[in-house]
């Protein structure tokens, strides 16, 4: 491929590579995303190729492993071209039924399409599954319809264009101003105001300056960053590029997690399409303007998500977080101003150049503008990615999107921001999702992750997992985090186990107060949040915990106890067989009984009891009833009464 | 370099630009605890102990004094009752690993702290860094350096660079302030590069 050496040049390319395409030619489109690769798409794709060969159909079908749509929770999805059908959770025993009758016959599968549980209505196109229809997919929609790992298909769907109207008709100052205007917010945690951070280094005197993407998504359950990068890195690195031009940096950086093998693998052939098509080099379109891009993998500590951390690795020392007072974007990597961004705050700007800053900040509400992506997962029906715009509701995109809690289990919080976020309770269901809106909650946008909890959830719990999480990922560099997170766990961990102490939520109150006002970062300052925020809501839990050693949602396994009762237990041998430490006393037509000193409280003879039956119970917070007398447990005189 | 005026506990202090909080008040007798301050190393900003109010174009907030420069104006606060309340938790956090520290003591006696108020942990270093830092930035040997991360991370002398160069220097030894370093010392040479006289008394 030769270099484009201008914008029209580039256009009469991509007009090329659309004339070529015929729209009514059937593409079968797989997911080739990381979760629908879990969920064997890879052998799905396979089976296509070869199903196709076999029918003999390589010259009228066309394949393609495409980025994540976002429904993970029915992967591997797969959508048929030109038609739009949506099959989901589909295996390779289903394909030469899907070639058979979708591409040949034109009609469509009727079982590999979306029920909606509630009416049984199928839905043969994506756009008629709630779990689309109420997003806004603005940025993520692009992802299944181009192969991740092909540059044409993102010129065939506009891409470049942005960065071919920049450098041609734009000055760097008016790109700036484009970018202020619309009101982007930074996507990874902080909320910054991307154009005045970019503007404070397009106006800093160094001459070197340095743009760097963070895609060291490190949040529990969160991976959006994953999807995007993995789906459409190509969309990253033209905003990369245009941030390049704007604040005058001839040198990008993207620091991506080295977990994310596939997300490194296609970030890193974009690069080289990119320098191949003459995107990134030297005298980019013809324009003048140089810029260059490494991509860097990074070595697995959650803090270099952290701005000043994830520079200091960049530099190659250990990633601590530095000290200084002093915005990155002056003084960043290598003490030039740099600009970092998350990815998802970069795969918007090449939208906000093509379709306008106006056309941006309708979109969303004051303060927080466009649309955000959140990883939806916990306790809810339909897990994955969804993208909706700024000032929904927690409930639409917990109901309508997300389908509601499964196994009619209650609502009870939903954690946002990763693990320094805060639980919002079913009170603020309502709640407009924004930047300003969830830190008013006592909780954050943080970079989007969405984890919901049902009624069995233990709120102490969910803190003392986040504050663990946290003090395993602290650098240990400032004391307030790496010795007030430590006793914090402590604390909680007792708590959970039925050791709190009166006094423990006060000491709790001082450690958090002593992280948030003299930790060195952010990482530390917002650790004690999930902490404050079940504190807040859920008070009434520590104390059940703290006074009455009882865990309300019968979670923590020290303040349980599994009991089954007489009246309802059949004798029927199946928990008894089951117990793992042979706690259970019983026998045929005889009253099972559980050997508290024995029983380790795993639970699985309250998985296993017959729900007919219902005989096993968990308790706490009270006794154990004493077992009934020997001559009682016989079960025959029971079933004559009955 | 230009002269900047700022306020520090209601006394008038002129610094030099470029310099810290911390060395404006040292340099107008105006004390502020620390525990991970040198004069001689970079700011590193890890014990927090340091950390005072400040108020800048009417904002209130607070900052570790070793790191933050002075700025027209400045207004600072060196004691308070929160940032006394955080000192005398930060100590308390200390006094969990090194509770005879004669610098810990001292602190805990000045801020109130309760030696006992957590759990104990026996592994005395408190993460100042003084000897790592000491030793990279003005000896520029780097004998002795951090391993690991978070509440695992701990000092540990590079046995090939210790066994040449630590003998005749020490110099960090007295740094320390809770005596952890010397035995961490002792530890490595008694593994790494015995020396000839308790080889010779050590039977077999």
């Amino acid at each position: 491929m030769a270099r484009l050496n201008t914008p029209e040049e580039l256009e009469k390319f991509r007009q090329e590579i659309v004339s070529k395409r015929d729209p009514n030619r059937s593409c079968i489109s797989i997911c080739a995303g990381a979760g629908c690769l879990a969920s064997g798409s890879s052998e799905v794709m396979g089976a296509f190729k070869a199903e196709i060969k076999k029918q003999g159909l390589t010259t009228d079908v066309d394949t393609k492993g495409t980025g994540c749509p976002g429904f993970c929770e029915r992967g591997p999805v797969v959508v048929i071209y030109p038609e739009e059908i949506c099959y989901l959770q589909v295996t390779p025993e289903d394909v030469s039924e899907i070639i058979s009758q979708t591409i040949k016959e034109k009609k469509v599968v009727d079982r590999l399409l979306y029920v909606e549980p509630t009416t049984g209505e199928k839905a043969t196109h994506e756009s008629d599954i709630p779990f689309y229809k109420h997003q806004e997919r603005n940025l993520i929609c692009n992802n299944i319809k181009i192969d991740s790992k092909s540059i044409d298909d993102y010129l065939a769907i506009n891409g470049y264009s942005a960065l071919a109207k920049v450098l041609s008709r734009m000055t760097s100052e008016e790109v700036v101003e484009e970018i202020k205007k619309s009101n982007l917010r930074g996507r990874g945690g902080g909320g910054f105001q991307t154009g005045r951070k970019w503007e404070g280094s397009r106006n800093a005197p160094e001459k070197i300056k340095y743009v760097i993407v963070n895609a060291d998504e490190g949040d529990p359950g969160a991976f959006m960053d994953r999807a995007l990068l993995e789906g459409n890195p190509h969309s990253i690195l033209e905003g990369l590029i245009i941030g390049g031009y704007a604040i005058g940096s001839h040198e990008g950086y993207i620091y991506v997690r080295q977990e994310y093998p596939l997300a490194v693998e296609n970030i890193t052939l974009a690069v080289k399409q990119a320098e191949a098509y003459g995107f990134l080099g030297e005298n980019i379109l013809g324009s003048g303007f140089d810029f260059f891009v490494k991509v860097h993998r990074g070595a697995g500590a959650f803090v270099c998500g952290e701005s000043s951390a994830l520079m200091t690795a960049l530099e190659g020392r250990v990633g601590e977080p530095r000290p200084k007072y002093i915005h990155s974007n002056i003084k960043g990597l290598w003490n030039k101003p740099s600009v970092l961004n998350n990815v998802e705050t970069w795969a918007n700007v090449p939208l906000i150049i093509n379709k306008g800053a106006d056309w941006f900040s309708q979109i969303g509400t004051k303060g927080s503008k466009g649309t955000k992506i959140f990883s939806l997962v916990g306790k809810i029906i339909n897990t994955g990615l969804v993208e909706v715009h700024m000032g929904i509701t927690l409930r639409d995109i917990i109901y309508k999107i997300g389908g509601g809690i499964p196994g009619g289990k209650k609502f009870k919080a939903v954690q946002t921001g990763g693990p320094s976020g805060g639980c919002i309770p079913t009170e603020l269901l309502d709640l407009k999702v924004d930047f300003d809106e969830l830190t008013k909650a006592g909780s954050m946008m943080g970079s989007g992750g969405m984890i919901v909890m049902d009624e069995d959830t233990c709120m102490v719990d969910v803190a003392r997992y986040f504050i663990h999480f946290l003090t395993d990922e602290s650098c240990g560099k400032c004391l307030p985090c790496r010795e007030g997170l430590r006793q914090m766990d402590k604390i909680l961990t007792n708590i959970t186990k039925g050791k709190g102490k009166v006094g423990d939520i006060e000491l709790l109150e001082e450690l958090a107060e002593t992280a948030i006002e003299a930790s060195l970062c952010a990482l530390g300052k917002s650790a004690p949040n999930p902490f404050l925020s079940t504190i807040h809501y859920f008070r009434d839990e520590y104390e059940a915990h703290i006074k009455d050693k009882r865990c309300p949602a019968l979670f923590c396994k020290d303040l349980i106890a599994y009991y089954i009762d007489p009246d309802k237990c059949q004798a029927c041998m199946i928990c008894l067989k089951k117990c793992p430490v042979e706690a259970i006393d019983g026998g045929k037509k005889k009253i099972h009984i559980i050997d508290q000193e024995k029983c380790t409280n795993c639970g699985i003879c309250f998985e296993v009891c017959p729900s007919r039956f219902n005989a096993v119970k968990k308790i706490s917070g009270e006794p154990v009833p004493p077992p009934i007398p020997e001559e009682e447990r016989i079960i025959i005189k029971k079933s004559k009464e009955k | 370099m230009s002269e900047i005026r700022l306020q520090i506990d209601g006394k008038e202090v002129t610094a030099k630009e470029g310099m810290t909080i911390l060395e404006a008040a040292q340099s107008a007798g105006i004390s502020i605890p620390t525990l991970c301050h040198h004069e001689k190393l970079e700011p590193f900003g890890g014990c927090r102990i340091c950390i005072v109010e400040i108020e800048v174009r009417g904002w209130t907030k607070l900052v570790v004094s070793c790191v933050y420069l002075v700025e027209e104006n400045l207004v600072v606060r060196t004691r308070s009752e929160k940032i006394d309340r955080i000192r005398k938790t930060l100590v308390e956090l200390l006094l969990a690993h090194a509770p005879d520290s004669p610098q810990l003591q001292a602190l805990a006696l000045e801020y109130g702290a309760d030696k006992d108020r957590f759990e104990k942990d026996a592994s005395f270093c408190i993460h100042c860094g003084l000897c790592v830092r000491y030793c990279a930035e003005v000896k520029k040997k780097n004998a002795v350096g951090f391993v690991d991360r978070g509440i695992r991370k701990e000092i540990v002398f590079i046995p090939e660079i210790a066994a040449k160069e630590c003998n005749r220097c020490k110099e960090c030894f007295s740094l320390c302030p809770t005596s952890y370093l010397q035995a961490a010392f002792v530890l490595t040479e008694a593994l790494a590069f015995p020396r000839a006289s308790s080889q010779a008394r050590c039977p077999g």
